[in-house]
């Protein structure tokens, strides 16, 4: 059995053979080039007013960055809202909470309706946190809300400002290859996020955040896309070295994360990964659900 | 011949037995190693291997076993340079380095603040430990190194606890390339882009931990 180990493992660092599916994002609202610099800068710490709406902002900033503690019955996972928008929400290029709120209320194809922006925060709770969001009219809610309007003063409404979203990473020619991503995950990633993606934790609390397993992301998050994560990765990580990976480390890394296990999409139809495929994954960029990677069934759900 | 044979493999045996014994922590750590080289860390690190602050001596006691490890091992190999622990590192052997370390970690420490990131900084020292600066791509101290600075896993030592004049040599010592030992250079790029006074504020908060605001 030793001995089969290696084998099998080299077997599975193959290449996923599922049929390339169109780079399509759940999402009509457009992420502009890297090639436009970003302007905007938010307001500073130290300009938060000192009355009721101030006490708001301080709130959402508070629940924000220790959402996990803060909201421990919303957050079913290892994640802060901070993990995925780096710099309290105010860095760009890493999904900036003031390029996002001027784009609400907008469509989404994710859920084929007009969305306002608690239901895009709902959206994020559900998904990338494997939680019960908060209602929309509860003070959580308000708090969030209101730090993303103050992050937000003096951008413009509904303009794709430079610097919000994460910056397209266009797939690489060769598409990309689980096992260069794992050799760039052991090098480059593992001293932060352990070598099982498990993330690293102080006191029973995460400080980094688990890229895979039951406390990760689950598979209904936008993270769970190779191109999502390649983009988020390029542009933010490793923390404080934006950009040092090339296109292509960031795809085979982004690749080897998300071909492993996470908590279920909860929009499963019927019990069947393959209808959840066709109905949710198919058309949404490229990612990995519902989908056989060296004989094995991806999607199929861990933990809770 | 029988007799003589077995002299010898007695002999080889007797002779054999130093350096097969396990070597002992906390004699290291109170005696020094077997060279005489190896000085007793408690000279310079203190009885309780807390560190003297006025000297800028670290703190040792209740680091992680592989850093501590990984440390003497770079202090033999130069990528960390620093002239007293150079010669006392290459007098350890391996067996020592890490019976040594293993001792070091069990050591009890004081406990960190309990700071939260979720409290707004309002001043620059403060933000610059929690939050960073990321126009020059500084990440905040404890995103790394835990919440007050308490240390997370065996890469990222404990910042609490440390005299101030320590952190300020490191942090210096990275800016003028005498200590190059940070696993995939995350330090680095983050000393260089700090400021003389920065380096100076930031090695205070996290000495004096008594000095942060803790969360209510």
């Amino acid at each position: 059995m030793k001995a089969l180990m290696p084998t099998l493992l080299l077997v599975a660092m193959g290449t996923a053979q599922a049929a390339p599916i169109a780079m399509e994002d759940q999402s009509q609202l457009k992420v502009p080039g890297v090639q436009a610099a970003p302007q905007f800068v938010p307001p500073a710490e130290g300009a938060i007013p000192d009355n009721a709406f101030g006490k708001m902002i301080r709130e959402g900033h508070a629940l924000f960055v220790d959402t996990r503690r803060l909201m421990p019955e919303a957050v079913g996972n290892g994640m802060n809202c901070s993990n995925c928008h780096l710099d309290q929400g105010r860095l760009a290029h890493s999904a900036p909470l003031w390029g996002a709120y001027p784009m609400y209320p907008a469509y989404r194809k994710k859920n084929d309706k007009v969305n306002t922006f608690a239901e895009r925060i709902q959206g994020c709770f559900t998904f990338s946190m494997n939680g019960k969001p908060p209602a929309a009219d509860s003070p959580q809610m308000t708090a969030l809300s209101v730090y993303a309007y103050w992050l937000s003063t003096q951008a413009p409404t509904g303009v794709e400002i430079a610097g919000r979203g994460y910056p397209e990473v266009p797939k690489p020619e060769g598409g990309y290859d689980f096992k260069r991503g794992k050799q760039v995950y052991d090098e480059q990633c593992a001293i932060c996020h352990g070598g099982n993606g498990e993330g690293q934790k102080v006191a029973g609390e995460y400080v980094m955040p688990p890229l895979w397993g039951k406390d990760s992301y689950n598979w209904g998050a936008g993270m769970h896309r190779i191109n999502t994560a390649a983009s988020f990765i390029k542009y933010n990580m490793p923390l404080g070295k934006p950009g040092s990976l090339s296109d292509q480390q960031a795809w085979d890394v982004a690749a080897w994360i998300n071909r492993h296990e996470r908590p279920q999409d909860p929009r499963l139809v019927e019990g069947s990964i393959e209808k959840t495929r066709l109905k949710f994954h198919a058309n949404d960029g490229v990612n990995l659900y519902g989908q056989k990677v060296d004989g094995v069934l991806i999607g199929q759900g861990i933990g809770g | 011949m029988k007799p003589l044979s077995h002299v010898v493999i007695g002999s080889l045996l007797i002779l054999a037995w130093p350096s097969a014994h396990a070597a002992d922590g906390q004699k290291i750590f109170n005696q020094g190693g077997q060279n005489p080289a190896a000085m007793a860390c408690l000279g310079c690190h203190g009885p309780d291997g807390k560190g003297i602050a006025a000297a800028g001596f670290p703190r040792l006691a209740g680091l992680p076993a592989g850093y501590l490890s990984k440390q003497l091992h770079d202090f033999r190999s130069g990528s960390r340079r620093q002239a007293v622990m150079e010669p006392l590192s290459k007098a350890l052997d391996d067996a020592e380095i890490e019976a040594v370390s293993a001792y070091l970690a069990k050591l009890p420490a004081d406990v960190a603040a309990d700071t939260r990131r979720q409290q707004i900084a309002n001043d620059p020292v403060t933000r610059l430990a929690i939050y960073g600066d990321w126009s020059r791509l500084i990440p905040g101290c404890v995103q790394c190194h835990g919440p007050g600075g308490s240390g997370v896993g065996e890469h990222f030592p404990p910042l609490a606890g440390q005299p101030a004049g320590y952190l300020v040599a490191q942090l210096n010592a990275w800016r003028d390339g005498s200590r190059s030992n940070d696993p995939n250079q995350l330090m680095v790029n983050v000393a260089k882009a700090m400021t003389d006074a920065e380096v100076k504020a930031v090695a205070d908060y996290f000495a004096q931990p008594a000095s942060q605001e803790v969360k209510p």
